[in-house]
C-alpha cells in the first residue's frame, strides 16, 4: 500500500468512525424505545430549542460567567502566590503542608462549607468555590516552572542591577509560563465540573440547575440536552484554550524547534 | 548525595506554619469573627472528628469510599492501560479515534450524575461506574503518550532481530510506557476518590459522601468539618501512596519529570 493511499484511509478512518458512532447512537436507541434513552434525533431537536436560543440567557450566560470569573480568579491568584513562592525556599516550606492537603482535597467535600460559610448559593458562592479549586493546579505548575529557570539567568540579571520587578516580569514569568498554561488547561477542566456539580447541588439558575430539574420532573429529552450541551461547552472551552496557548506560546513552541 | 538528611528548617518551618494555621483557625472563631455556628473552632473540629473516629459507622463509611475508590480505579486501569497500548501503538487507531476521545475526554463527568439515577440506580453501580469513568480518560492518554514515545530505535532493532510482536510489546514498549502508566495512574487515583466521594454525596450511595450529606441535612456543621477534614486526610494518603509509587517506578529514568496536574 502507498503513503499516500494510507495517508488517505486515515484521513477517511478520522471522519468516518465519529459519524459511525453517531449512527450506532441513533440506530441504538430508534429500536430500543427506552424512555431513559430518547433517539438521538430528539435529543438534537430539545438541544435547539433550549439551547439555540430560548434558555440560552437565562441558564447558559449564567453558568458561563461563573466558570469565567471563577477561573481567572483562579489563575490569578496561583499565579501571584506561585511565583514568591517559587523563588523562596523559606516560603515552599512554610506553604507546602498547606498545599499539599487543600489540593488532594475533594472539592465536592467543601461544597455545604462554602455555603455556611458564604451565607449565598448564588453567583458569590459559586464564584468563589469554583475559584478556590482552580488555584492549585495552577499554584503547583507555577511553583515547578518557576524552580525550573536556569538560576544563572537569574544571578545574570542580578549582577546587571536589573530590578526584582523588571527580573520576574521579563524573565521569571516568561520562563515559567509554558508550565502555568498547563496547569491552566488543568484547571479551566475543573472549572466547568465544579459549576456543574456547584450548580446541581443547589442553585436557582444555570445548566446544572437544569439538569437536575429536568431529572427530578423526568423530562429526559431536556436532561439529555443538557448533558450534550455540558460536553459541548467542556470541549469548546478546551479548544479555544488551545488556540489561545499556541499564540501565546508561540515564541516557545518557535525556539524549541530551533533547538532542535 | 543519595542521603539527605532534613535539616532543621525541613522540619521547623512546616510545623511552625501548620501551628499557626491552627491557631488562627482558633482565634477566628473563638472571637466571632466568624461566628462558631458557621465555623466551629479548630479544637471543637478535632474534638469532633476524635469521637466520630470511635464510632464503626465511621469505619464503615470510609471503607465503602475506599472500596468505590479501589473498584472505580480498578476496572479503569484494567481498561484504559489496553486500550491505550492498542490505540498508540497503531497510528492508524489512533487517528480512528482522536475525535471521539478528544470529544469525550473533556466532557465534566458530573454531567452523567441524573443519567446514572435512572439506569444504574443509587447505589455501589453508579459509584463506580463514575469513578471508573473520571479515571479512565488520564489513564488512555497517558499510556498512549508513552507508547508514542518508546525508542523507534529499540523497536526496529528488536525486529530486526527478528523478536516477534508479542515479545517486542512484553520487553521493550510496555518498561518504556511504566513511567507514563504510572503517572497517570496517581492523577486517576486521586479523580477516582473526587467521583467516588461525589457518587455518595449526590446520589445519597453510603460512604462518606453520604455522610457529609446528612450532616449537612441536619445542620450538624461540627460533623460537617471534622468530616471534611477526614475527607482531606485520605486525599492526602491516596496521594502520598501514589507519589511514592511514582517515584518507585521512576527510579531508574533519568530526567526528573516534570509535575503533571
Amino acid at each position: 500500500m502507498s503513503t499516500r493511499t494510507y495517508r488517505t484511509l486515515k484521513v477517511a478512518a478520522e471522519i468516518a468512525v465519529p459519524l459511525l458512532l453517531l449512527l450506532g447512537w441513533q440506530l441504538w436507541t430508534a429500536s430500543a424505545h427506552s424512555i431513559k434513552f430518547p433517539r438521538l434525533s430528539t435529543i438534537l431537536v430539545d438541544f435547539q430549542h433550549m439551547w439555540l436560543f430560548s434558555q440560552f440567557e437565562t441558564n447558559v450566560v449564567p453558568s458561563l460567567e461563573r466558570v469565567g470569573l471563577g477561573f481567572a480568579i483562579g489563575v490569578t491568584a496561583g499565579v501571584a502566590l506561585g511565583v514568591p513562592i517559587g523563588l523562596s525556599p523559606v516560603l515552599r516550606k512554610l506553604s507546602m503542608p498547606h498545599i499539599e492537603y487543600w489540593r488532594a482535597m475533594p472539592p465536592p467535600a467543601l461544597l455545604p462549607i462554602s455555603i455556611i460559610l458564604l451565607k449565598s448559593i448564588g453567583d458569590r458562592q459559586k464564584i468563589s468555590f469554583i475559584a478556590f479549586f482552580c488555584v492549585f493546579p495552577v499554584l503547583l505548575n507555577t511553583i515547578d516552572g518557576v524552580r525550573s529557570i536556569d538560576p544563572t539567568l537569574i544571578e545574570t540579571a542580578r549582577s546587571y542591577g536589573v530590578p526584582r520587578f523588571q527580573r520576574i516580569r521579563r524573565l521569571v514569568l516568561p520562563g515559567a509560563l509554558p508550565q502555568i498554561m498547563a496547569g491552566m488547561r488543568n484547571s479551566l477542566a475543573l472549572a466547568v465540573i465544579m459549576m456543574v456539580l456547584a450548580e446541581y447541588f443547589s442553585s436557582t439558575s444555570g445548566v446544572g440547575y437544569v439538569l437536575l430539574i429536568s431529572k427530578n420532573t423526568f423530562q429526559l429529552g431536556p436532561m439529555w440536552a443538557a448533558i450534550v450541551l455540558i460536553g459541548v461547552l467542556g470541549y469548546l472551552l478546551n479548544l479555544v484554550f488551545l488556540l489561545v496557548e499556541r499564540r501565546v506560546l508561540a515564541w516557545h513552541r518557535g525556539w524549541r524547534a530551533a533547538a532542535e | 548525595m543519595r542521603l539527605s538528611i532534613p535539616s532543621r528548617a525541613d522540619v521547623l518551618l512546616p510545623a511552625l506554619s501548620i501551628a499557626v494555621t491552627l491557631a488562627l483557625w482558633e482565634v477566628i472563631s473563638r472571637t466571632g469573627v466568624i461566628s462558631q455556628q458557621d465555623l466551629p473552632s479548630m479544637s471543637t473540629s478535632f474534638r469532633t472528628l476524635w469521637s466520630i473516629l470511635q464510632t464503626g459507622s465511621f469505619w464503615t463509611a470510609l471503607l465503602l469510599t475506599i472500596r468505590g475508590w479501589a473498584l472505580g480505579l480498578g476496572i479503569a486501569a484494567v481498561l484504559a492501560i489496553p486500550i491505550g497500548i492498542a490505540l498508540g501503538s497503531s497510528d492508524f487507531a489512533g487517528a480512528a479515534f482522536r475525535v471521539p476521545i478528544e470529544f469525550l475526554r473533556p466532557i465534566p463527568s458530573a454531567a452523567l450524575i441524573p443519567l446514572l439515577v435512572l439506569t444504574l440506580g443509587t447505589n455501589i453501580k453508579s459509584e463506580v461506574f463514575l469513578a471508573a469513568f473520571g479515571a479512565f480518560w488520564p489513564l488512555l492518554v497517558q499510556t498512549m503518550y508513552g507508547v508514542r514515545d518508546v525508542d523507534p530505535i529499540a523497536l526496529d532493532t528488536a525486529r530486526s532481530f527478528g523478536v516477534g510482536r508479542l515479545e517486542r510489546l512484553w520487553r521493550i514498549t510496555l518498561p518504556s510506557s511504566v513511567p507514563y502508566i504510572v503517572t497517570g495512574l496517581r492523577i486517576s487515583s486521586t479523580v477516582a476518590l473526587i467521583l467516588a466521594f461525589t457518587a455518595e454525596l449526590f446520589l445519597g450511595i453510603p460512604g462518606l459522601g453520604q455522610k457529609v450529606n446528612f450532616a449537612q441535612a441536619y445542620g450538624l456543621n461540627d460533623q460537617l468539618y471534622a468530616l471534611a477534614l477526614a475527607v482531606g486526610f485520605l486525599g492526602l494518603a491516596i496521594h502520598i501512596a501514589f507519589t511514592k509509587l511514582e517515584r518507585r517506578a521512576l527510579r531508574w529514568h533519568p530526567s526528573q519529570r516534570s509535575e503533571a496536574p
